[in-house]
């Protein structure tokens, strides 16, 4: 099962919910961080990083000498990423968005697949509570890094989704980037379950509702989490109860959790208060996870 | 004098205010110097684009003959794609008529960029 921790607003918790998660997990699990932009996952995990490669994409490179200028690619790109301007054709690799349509366009054979570097893929290990395996690092961990001055995480995160193991009974935690764009969606599109991490303020509600009108069609169970409750208003509880979208857990909020956060501990482990809230938060998604297969596909079930 | 330069531009005519952006402008006054004559070119479809709009504003502007374009904001891609068309960079033009900055051209008060005075994706200042 895949579950995503995603929000409308930043800074409302996604990552201290997943790194709780992870720890607490009672089934084998991975711990993705597809906040590749700003991955901080491993902050709080502190996983033990075993390999790092770097993630590329195709890019056209030009052989001018073939080059006649016929502008065939040019006039196909819709991101402007090659155009003929007196006698060049000029390349501008960083608006490349990778769809390979000039290299097979082009009638001279004078674009060649280059590559751009997207960033990092990292992976590793990290210890769960339960390290049902014996190991110490019974857990897996990836990461992608978006390189400094890349404009596109979607590729990398693709990338780094193509590398997660296709092991039956292994769960897979993404912490996901905030707000509802093309890498949000990107990292939610995949999931069989959707945690809407919030704050019960105008500015969590208002950003909430961006995320469920992004991610309702895509028709997976979806809970709320509302973290610092207690601060600011009731309104995001009236929104869910009015949407039918469940409260799975209320993270009270506590000055314990923001210094255990600020020292890059999990949560739920250094705050016992919380630890009951994460693990009854982690029963609703296994829960909904089980609601979803049989109403998604019920045939699969018959056949089970 | 002689040669044909596109001035960034908010409207059709000498008397719209220079836009002092140069790939989301919303048009081009060209004027030909030789005989004065002035036509219009819309910029509209650079305006929507989702990147690159620097490039195909540089395109169009080819596109319409100019040799000199004339300008606010000139981001990095632009100011490349202009150089290999061959045609020439004044930026820094704003807060004046197109009429006006075409007769500041004509008296040659405006000198020619040597780079570009924007960061890509768009002027924000």
């Amino acid at each position: 099962m895949i579950y995503a921790i995603a929000s409308g607003k930043g800074g409302t918790g996604k990552t201290t919910v997943t790194a709780s998660l992870a720890a607490l997990w009672d089934r084998p699990v991975i711990a993705v961080d597809l906040d590749v932009e700003e991955p901080n996952l491993h902050l709080f995990l502190h996983p033990e990083l075993t390999s790092e490669e770097s993630a590329c994409m195709e890019i056209p490179v030009l052989d001018a000498a073939r080059c006649t200028l016929c502008g065939e690619c040019a006039a196909f790109c819709q991101f402007k990423a090659l155009s003929v301007m007196g006698k060049t054709l000029l390349l501008f690799p960083e608006m490349c968005h990778g769809c390979g349509g000039c290299l097979a366009l082009c009638p001279e054979k004078a674009l060649s697949p280059g590559g751009r570097e997207l960033g990092q893929i990292v992976s590793g290990h990290f210890r769960t509570d339960h390290s049902s395996s014996g190991r110490a690092q019974d857990a897996g961990f990836l990461m992608g890094r978006l390189r400094v001055g890349e404009a596109m995480s979607p590729p990398l995160m693709r990338q780094v989704k193509a590398r997660l193991p296709q092991t039956p009974g292994t769960d897979i935690l993404i912490d996901s980037p905030p707000g509802v764009s093309c890498p949000a969606v990107n990292a939610v599109m995949d999931a069989d379950v959707i945690v809407l991490v919030t704050e019960p303020t105008p500015f969590g509600l208002h950003d909430f509702r961006l995320a469920v009108e992004a991610f309702r069609p895509l028709g997976k169970p979806m809970g709320a989490v509302v973290n610092r409750a207690g601060i600011g208003d009731m309104g995001v509880q009236d929104f869910c109860r009015a949407q039918g979208i469940p409260v799975w857990a209320e993270i009270p909020f506590n000055r314990a959790v923001a210094e255990a956060y600020s020292r890059g501990e999990v949560v739920a482990r250094a705050v016992p208060e919380l630890h009951a809230v994460l693990l009854a938060l982690m029963a609703r998604m296994q829960g909904a996870a089980a609601t979803s297969i049989s109403t998604a596909n019920p045939a699969e079930v018959r056949h089970a | 004098m002689t040669g044909i330069i596109a001035v960034t531009s908010e409207g059709p005519k000498m008397t719209d205010m220079v836009d002092p952006r140069f790939g989301r402008a919303a048009g081009f006054v060209v004027v030909d110097l030789a005989t004065m004559a002035v036509s219009y070119v819309d910029n509209g479809g650079s305006q929507a684009m989702a990147q690159g709009a620097g490039i195909q504003a540089a395109e169009n502007v080819a596109r319409a003959g100019a040799g000199v374009v004339l300008s606010g904001f000139v981001g990095p891609k632009a100011f490349q794609a202009l150089q290999a068309g061959g045609i020439q960079v004044i930026q820094n033009v704003e807060g004046m008529t197109v009429g006006q900055a075409v007769d500041k051209y004509k008296r040659g008060e405006l000198a020619a960029a040597e780079a570009p005075n924007a960061p890509a994706g768009g002027h924000k200042g």
